[in-house]
């Protein structure tokens, strides 16, 4: 899915941006998350699952998760189009890479509706 | 002094290899590498390297002295020499010719690619295509530009991907018609440039700023090139 949208010869200027944003989002997740954790030194498990229960937790949670799976796509991509000169191992590469992503976001919703 | 210089000719060497001179300079003078690489070239006619203008303006002999690209008629020996050793290399990443001669053929095909002209389909006034002080002024910085190819063989995007990414001499040109008033390809120019490579390689590493014997930045026009790009698109 992601593998679509980004890399293939369209547009460097979306690559680009979708960097940027992604970035964003993962700077202030982790701020977030961070924050969280400082104002809660003693964070039951009730408390914690409470907080992913929250519709806006959850949009900013699978926000940021995309932003893993296309900022990690984005920087992978380049890095195998700078270094991985033989087409075939790159390839594979960037269809393991591919893969890996789609796999983590799938399980990352699963986690987060604990379905 | 000792000058450890770069040496390979196809036509009878294996591999290249590093050859070692020792040389007595001037005393109380600091002489430029070109001067050095003069002298050693009477003492060792089969060393081979291009310059022309010996003043910096020609950018034919540039090349990678004790590890920095730069231009050997303009750099002192006080400021080339490392520990007391000069190390004469051709620019990296380019075809090795024959000895500190690369070749430049990819550095130019990107130069090409950017159509470095004046392109404008308007009709041609009777005597010439004005300018303001103001637009004349954006050029400045842009046109300086002498293709030395010092930055553009300093940059590793460029070093992976020659043949796709324009490089920070090509793309500086590439902004020097894209600020010109007098230019009316604008829109077409920045569809070319709007790949994954030709701009977007550029990872701001700014090698290119710190060695341009022109002291001219190219990883400020690529940002501009951006700033224009995304101006474009939204
Ligand atoms: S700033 Fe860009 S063009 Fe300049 S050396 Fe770095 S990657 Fe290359
Ligand atoms: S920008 Fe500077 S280093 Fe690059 S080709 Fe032009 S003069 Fe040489
Ligand atoms: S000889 Fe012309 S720039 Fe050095």
């Amino acid at each position: 899915m992601v593998t679509q949208i980004t890399s293939f010869g369209r547009s460097g200027l979306y690559d680009w941006m979708m960097q940027r944003i992604s970035a964003v989002v993962l700077s202030l997740y982790t701020v977030f998350i961070i924050g969280y954790l400082l104002l809660h030194p003693d964070l039951t498990f009730d408390q914690w699952s409470a907080l992913f229960e929250t519709t806006w937790v959850r949009i900013f949670s699978l926000m940021m998760l995309l932003s893993i799976g296309m900022h990690s796509w984005i920087g992978l991509w380049s890095v195998s189009t700078d270094y991985i000169k033989p087409t075939g191992i790159r390839f594979f590469f960037q269809a393991l890479c591919g893969l890996l992503m789609f796999v983590y976001i799938v399980w990352g919703i699963q986690v987060l509706w604990g379905l | 002094m000792l000058v450890s210089i770069y040496r390979y000719n196809p036509e009878v060497d294996d591999a290249p290899y590093m050859k070692d001179y020792q040389i007595d300079l001037p005393e109380g003078k600091d002489l430029m590498v070109l001067d050095v690489l003069n002298l050693l070239k009477a003492q060792d006619p089969s060393i081979s390297y291009r310059r022309s203008c010996r003043e910096g303006v020609c950018g034919s002999d540039g090349m990678n002295m004790s590890g920095k690209n730069g231009l050997a008629c303009i750099t002192t020996v006080s400021e080339a020499a490392k520990n007391g050793k000069l190390v004469l290399r051709p620019l990296p990443g380019l075809p090795v010719i024959r000895d500190l001669v690369v070749d430049m053929g990819q550095f130019y095909k990107q130069y090409e690619k950017i159509r470095p002209f004046l392109i404008n389909d308007t009709p041609v006034p009777a005597i010439e295509r004005l300018q303001s002080p103001e637009e004349r002024e954006k050029l400045d910085g842009l046109y300086e530009c002498i293709l030395c190819a010092c930055c553009s063989t300093a940059c590793p995007s460029f070093w992976w991907n020659p043949d796709k990414f324009v490089g920070p001499s090509g793309l500086l040109q590439a902004y020097r018609f894209l600020a010109d008033s007098r230019d009316t390809a604008t829109q077409e120019r920045l569809g070319e440039l709007d790949d994954p490579f030709s701009v977007f390689r550029c990872h701001g590493i700014m090698n290119c700023v710190n060695v341009c014997p022109k002291g001219l930045n190219p990883t400020k026009a690529i940002g501009n090139i951006r700033t224009m790009l995304l101006q474009r698109a939204t």
